[in-house]
């Protein structure tokens, strides 16, 4: 009797506990699922009342018309060449400083990762306002290279922090074996250490890859002509139709959707890392 | 390491000094310098001008009451989120990945995903019509409606922003040994003195990133209002945005901006001070 009941109350309190996760799955699900059926809707489906959200009379066709509309390719194809830029510049600069902080101490270093972690209490983007004025100056304003530079600001503290964290996961033992074995320092770091750290520099990758393709005001401050997606779709926002918008928002979602699920191993161990 | 190669950290450093002094720093001198000059002398014109618009009080008062609305709710959910998918053996990665998709979405996508919902022929309206609630299609972003428009800039912000809390908090809680929580049980502690007592006051490095990081963002809150309410809802990033590109003003602009860095960093002190971390304690 008392052990039915005992076992009566575990499920119910498993009941509880999937029935809470399910909730808050839904919760992050069924908005994506919705703007969705608007992107492959078309106005017919915008215009519909009352909806059922079930999904009736989608096609590819009204998202493919986003697609050809003026201005939309264009910006997609800036949108990831500012992304290119940040991946490569925060890397590039990023990746040496996070080796450095890893394998060395040296005098200032601590100074350096507070300048690094201070670089989190400012919202970064605001700093596009007076570089307008600079990028006219050396031609950077409207350009791709211009919204890259900007964007690397935003995820090289980032890179820094994370690729610190990665190299600190490479056994020093390793590094110093390839040296007893005749190797040179930058021998040793391209054979031994780089192939090692591989997969988590790729995530760090993505994850410049992803500020930059989703970051807004920098953009849009930045741009006039050379608009990236999101500056475009922000310009363009007041006097869009309605299943446009949720066409760009569509659009938006996607690719971030893919690399998230492409680090999602790496996720928690990097902001375990970034977070300290 | 050999001394007499003292300068290759300084070496492999260098480059992200450099890029930074020239792209954040100098940036951060020069917005202060725009923000309390006028034509190249010291002036509080622009901060007159911004302190005297129309929308400045309304804007102040819109990011903080978003700001101090969503942040705890995020907090919130994302621990009860750790602390569920804790319990869990099978699942766990796809539960752990369904939760950190809004990581990737934009703050402008999480406006016209909110959008499709919210809008006057939206889900939400047809749900409540379906329920008999409304007899025709209400309109809940206008600016004369502006709770429910707080509300829904709210929830869409709670829903895009809770991801990020919720992988630190995971990231901090995958650090505290089991071993504490065991022997806390064996003492007797129930599972809420054990979350109060144990849990919590061993991820507060984590909390108080997390708390850093949102609160940061949230001053930061633009493209999401931006993309639901249009300016019906003036919040300060979005004004420093219109002086900029709508008047011209570079000079309001940067004291907008100024002013969201000294509250951001008011905040991040406030943090800092208020949840002590003992750099001996951080696992």
């Amino acid at each position: 009797m008392s052990t039915a009941r005992a076992a009566n109350f575990v499920s119910s309190r498993r009941i509880l506990l999937w029935s809470g996760i399910a909730v808050l799955c839904a919760w992050v699900l069924a908005p994506i699922y919705l703007v969705a059926l608007g992107a492959f809707g078309g106005r017919s489906a915008v215009y519909l009342w009352p909806k059922t959200g079930l999904p009736t009379g989608l096609s590819l066709e009204p998202f493919l018309l986003f697609l050809r509309t003026e201005g939309v390719l264009g910006s997609f194809l800036n949108s990831l060449g500012a992304a290119a830029i940040t991946v490569a510049l925060s890397l590039l600069l990023g990746a040496p400083a996070g080796y450095a902080l890893a394998r060395y101490n040296f005098h200032g270093k601590d100074s350096f990762r507070l300048m690094v972690l201070l670089t989190r209490a400012f919202p970064l983007a605001i700093l596009a306002l007076p570089l307008t004025v600079s990028f006219i100056r050396l031609g950077l304003y409207d350009t791709v290279t211009g919204v890259g530079l900007v964007h690397t600001v935003l995820a090289l503290p980032f890179a820094v922090l994370v690729t610190q964290g990665i190299f600190l996961g490479v056994p020093r033992e390793l590094e110093e074996a390839a040296w007893v074995f005749g190797c040179s320092r930058i021998q040793a770091f391209f054979k031994i250490v780089a192939p090692l750290a591989l997969p988590g520099i790729a995530a760090t990758a993505v994850f410049a890859f992803v500020i930059s393709w989703n970051e807004v005001f920098a953009a849009s401050v930045l741009t006039v002509r050379n608009r990236t997606l999101t500056a475009y779709l922000l310009t363009v926002l007041a006097e869009s139709p309605m299943h446009y918008r949720f066409a760009g928002g569509l659009m938006l979602i996607l690719p971030s959707v893919v690399f998230i699920f492409a680090v999602r191993r790496y996720l928690f161990a990097i902001w375990g890392i970034s977070s300290k | 390491m050999p001394n007499n190669r003292t300068w290759i950290p300084y070496l492999l450093i260098l480059p992200s000094v450099a890029f930074l002094a020239l792209l954040f720093v100098v940036p951060l001198v020069q917005t202060i310098w725009l923000a309390v000059s006028d034509n190249g002398t010291p002036s509080l014109t622009n901060v007159q001008r911004m302190v005297g618009d129309l929308n400045f009080t309304r804007s102040v008062q819109n990011t903080f009451l978003l700001t101090l609305a969503v942040v705890p709710v995020q907090i919130v959910i994302a621990l009860a989120m750790g602390t569920m998918v804790a319990k869990v053996a099978a699942g766990r990665e796809t539960i752990l990945w369904i939760w950190t998709i809004p990581l990737g979405i934009s703050d402008l996508a999480a406006g016209l995903v909110w959008l499709s919902i919210l809008q006057n022929s939206g889900y939400l309206n047809s749900f409540l019509y379906g329920l008999g609630i409304i007899e025709r299609q209400a309109s809940w972003l206008s600016y004369q409606t502006p709770f429910p428009l707080f509300l829904g800039i709210a929830a869409a912000e709670i829903w895009r922003g809770t991801a990020i809390v919720m992988v630190v908090i995971v990231a901090g809680l995958n650090q505290v040994p089991k071993e504490y929580r065991e022997a806390a049980e064996i003492f007797g502690a129930g599972p809420w003195t054990r979350f109060f007592r144990i849990t919590l006051p061993l991820i507060r490095p984590a909390l108080q990133s997390a708390l850093i990081l949102r609160t940061v963002l949230a001053f930061e809150v633009f493209a999401v209002v931006y993309a639901l309410g249009g300016r019906n809802f003036p919040v300060l990033v979005g004004e420093a945005y219109n002086w900029q590109n709508q008047n011209q003003n570079y000079g309001v602009a940067a004291a907008y901006a100024v002013l969201i860095m000294l509250v951001s960093l008011a905040a991040t002190m406030f943090y800092l001070k208020a949840i002590k971390v003992d750099p001996e304690r951080l696992p």
